[in-house]
């Protein structure tokens, strides 16, 4: 799934490393993450949205909205 | 490495040490006939003991792993185990029937599924790039 996360990360200068001990998660998972090729629970998600103090649909895109845009 | 692999880890090096004196035990007491009946039956079982509990602190690690996206990693390298050690050992019990190759103790299963996790764990990094891990 697309997302903003390495993004939002840059805006606050925090490496991979910082954000996985905010999140209480391994730098290896925020890494996955970013990179889209793992998907967090929802549980995580909104951890995430909350630690960036923003709705879960600012920081991961839609995977329907995102193939209608492609069509 | 998280918390729970540590205790992993160490349940690991622990049952992997018994299982070492349980196998001794068993080989020096069948080899010079100290046991016989019932007792003979659980001697030939207890090495086996260690071994289920290896797979046991494996589920344990699961149920205590925090990180989701390690547990999903290691989850995948047990399916992929699982499936090498069972088609193995399908392989195997047919070519033993038709008498092409040697009998092999059943026990190797868990052995095979060990070797699995090394193919697990070269599964995770081709398909996620995850590190390599045993």
């Amino acid at each position: 799934m697309e997302n903003r996360l390495r993004v939002l990360r840059a805006e606050r200068s925090w490496s991979q490393q910082d954000l996985a001990e905010r999140l209480e998660v391994s730098r290896q998972s925020v890494n996955a993450i970013e990179t889209g090729k793992y998907d967090p629970s929802l549980p995580l998600a909104f951890r995430i949205a909350e630690l960036f103090e923003l709705p879960i649909e600012e920081i991961f895109v839609s995977p329907a909205r995102h193939s209608s845009k492609a069509i | 490495m998280s918390p729970a692999m540590k205790r992993y880890n160490r349940r690991v090096l622990w049952l992997s040490l018994l299982y070492a004196a349980c196998l001794l035990a068993a080989i020096f007491g069948f080899k010079h006939k100290l046991f016989g009946g019932l007792i003979a039956y659980i001697a030939a079982i207890l090495p086996a003991l260690p071994i289920i509990g290896i797979f046991g602190a494996m589920g344990r690690y699961l149920f205590e792993e925090q990180d989701e996206y390690v547990r999903m990693l290691t989850v995948r390298q047990s399916l992929w185990a699982s499936g090498f050690a069972l088609s193995v050992a399908t392989i195997w019990g047919f070519l033993e029937s038709f008498d092409l190759v040697e009998h092999v103790d059943s026990y190797s299963v868990a052995i095979i599924w060990f070797m699995g996790l090394g193919v697990g764990s070269v599964m995770n990094k081709l398909t996620l790039g995850a590190p390599v891990k045993c």
